[in-house]
């Protein structure tokens, strides 16, 4: 058994014509064949769209054709990315079945670099969760130890490249939904800014906030794919109409000279082995150079409540369109209201209820101004507590997780304790800043500990360089290069 | 500080989700009921905080006056869209009587 290939591999062999894009595939889904239905990453594999879209990759190289950077290369896509006529669940029930009539932005832009998209991957419904039980599919989970969830939201795109299935995948992060499985499950995942990425075709949760972003074994692979995926769009209002950081060219730039803030606010009440591992990490950056000093910014300890007014408040209005009208499931009523009450009560699961209510309510008469109004205003505390930090540091640093990977159902029944194991995540999306989680060893059970490293708006260069470094330190049995083929 | 919100009940449960369009069974009202209320107990150190002179930010990375180049191009097809809906009649969406309406 060899390790299975990165992404920089397969492109770089598939470019020169040494190794047949077909080839690759039939690799990845033989790897899906053998573990797939232990794990469940996937809520649709979408094989023979896959040999087709293979095919294609090689009849260009035959050709004289250069199929782009990501040439030949399998990649796993979360369910709530549009795909045109491939169905696109958000694993709900609401959306079972329904195949939408276009393709997200990042999709079209994978397709013409040479990726070949093997499926559609599991996630908490609606991207709400963060473990991948509240999915309608049922549970994915973590393979390194099966009874262990593999993080969420995008838990299913995390597990298929902690497996093997693909080199790389997308996912989305509203609170922390691509960094948090990707430290459970011992990959790279990367936030980008707010705005780097468009977010055409991605199913709305909470619009401020979501932003699509990579997984993949290695941070040259996240870089490679960011490179891809990045840049304006103007079929997204909120994409930034200016130059998207370059970061695949930086990546051996190093760390002299940079300063690394260790964030006192991250390592409060993390586990031990957590801790000990952040704080080795930076151990890290310091022997390559940087400068390394401890950093508090005492507003993040407002964020996951603010976090839990504003993401709901979102999704309660962008939610308001699974009416039973225009796609998606319908329950037959005698009236309108009636239909549009019975479809969202049968086809949105328990979590997706909470938080509609919790968004209504925040929004409601009389409570706006206490709760949605306030986070709104802890937001502007938030963003300028980060900035103080970042006139001091170029990367601050700390866990990406409180814990290792919890056993499936723990925090099913309580949903706060839930929310917590994203409190290291959620500051970075409330303030539009991008993040990355890197695999840096493991705990006493051998599960994977992520490391996260975080930097101002549009410094993605500065993010990877620093990632880049983490990695290179990171002790054997990381995650990194897990799965076979 | 300031005096956060009172705590919230079951009624008002019952009427937010009516203004979110669901319908709850009288054990998930029971069970709703009681984790909003933890959750909102761990938001008031948010919903308790004086932020008299703190501006709101709705969006972290704001932009504002997009417009897209006035350029033609097709829109969605008509078909493939009204091929996801769940009930369609001429070309339109059709949907059960709206209350108030004349059968």
């Amino acid at each position: 058994m060899t390790a299975a290939p990165t992404a920089t591999e397969v492109a770089s062999a598939v470019r020169s014509g040494t190794v047949r894009a077909a080839t690759v595939l039939e690799g990845h889904l033989a790897a899906i064949d053998a573990a797939e239905a232990g794990i469940h990453a996937f809520n649709l594999v979408t094989r023979e769209q896959a040999r087709s879209d293979a095919a294609a990759v090689d009849a260009a190289v035959d050709a004289g054709h250069d199929p782009g950077l990501l040439a030949g290369v399998p990649v796993a896509l979360k369910d709530n990315l549009c795909t045109r006529g491939v169905p696109t669940t958000c694993s709900s029930a609401i959306l079972a079945g329904w195949r939408p009539p276009y393709d997200a932005t990042v999709v079209t832009r994978l397709r013409r670099a040479g990726a070949v998209v093997v499926g559609k991957t599991n996630m908490d419904e609606f991207a709400m969760g963060s473990s991948t039980e509240t999915s309608a599919t049922g549970p994915t989970r973590n393979p390194h130890d099966l009874d262990r969830v593999p993080g969420g939201s995008s838990g299913g795109s995390a597990a298929a490249v902690a497996a093997g299935f693909a080199p790389i995948a997308l996912g989305s992060d509203t609170g922390g939904s691509i960094r948090q499985p990707a430290a459970l499950c011992g990959v790279v995942g990367m936030k980008p800014t707010y705005g780097t990425v468009s977010r055409y075709g991605l199913v709305a949760f909470a619009s401020s906030l979501d932003q699509v972003g990579p997984f993949a074994r290695s941070v040259a692979d996240a870089a490679l794919c960011f490179d891809v995926i990045g840049g304006h769009d103007e079929a997204d209002s909120t994409s930034l109409n200016r130059p998207t950081p370059r970061v695949l060219s930086v990546l051996d730039d190093g760390v002299e000279g940079m300063t690394v803030g260790v964030l006192a606010e991250f390592l409060d009440g993390a586990d031990p082995v957590v801790v000990a591992r952040a704080r080795a990490a930076a151990e890290a950056l310091a022997a390559a150079g940087a400068r390394v000093e401890e950093v508090s910014v005492p507003e993040v300890a407002l964020a996951l409540s603010a976090y839990y007014l504003i993401a709901p408040a979102e999704a309660s209005s962008n939610l308001a369109r699974y009416d039973g009208v225009r796609f998606g499931l319908r329950v037959d009523a005698d009236d309108t209201v009636a239909m549009n009450t019975a479809t969202r009560s049968a086809g949105f699961g328990a979590e997706v209820k909470r938080r509609v209510m919790l968004g209504t309510y925040a929004l409601s008469a009389g409570y706006m101004d206490a709760y949605y109004g306030k986070a709104l205003r802890v937001r502007t505390l938030i963003i300028e507590g980060f900035a103080r930090a970042y006139q001091r540091c170029d990367v601050l640093l700390g866990p990406t997780t409180p814990t290792t990977a919890f056993p499936l159902g723990a925090k099913v029944g309580d949903p706060l304790s839930m929310y917590l194991s994203d409190v290291c995540t959620i500051p970075t999306n409330l303030a539009g800043h991008p993040a990355i989680s890197v695999p840096f060893g493991t705990d006493d059970a051998g599960l994977p500990v992520g490391v996260q490293l975080l930097a101002p708006a549009l410094a993605e260069s500065t993010l990877f360089r620093a990632a880049a470094v983490v990695e290179a330190a990171a002790p054997d049995g990381s995650g990194r290069g897990g799965g076979t083929t | 500080m300031t005096d956060g919100p009172a705590r919230i009940t079951r009624d008002e449960v019952a009427h937010v989700a009516r203004l979110a369009r669901l319908h709850l069974t009288d054990a998930e009202l029971e069970l709703f009921t009681g984790q909003l209320a933890v959750i909102l107990d761990h938001a008031a150190d948010v919903a308790t905080l004086d932020l008299e002179g703190v501006a709101p930010t709705a969006h972290a990375m704001a932009v504002t006056n997009v417009l897209r180049s006035d350029t033609p191009r097709p829109g969605l097809d008509r078909d493939e869209v009204l091929a996801a809906a769940p009930d369609v009649e001429d070309h339109r969406f059709r949907v059960p009587k709206l209350l108030g309406e004349a059968p």
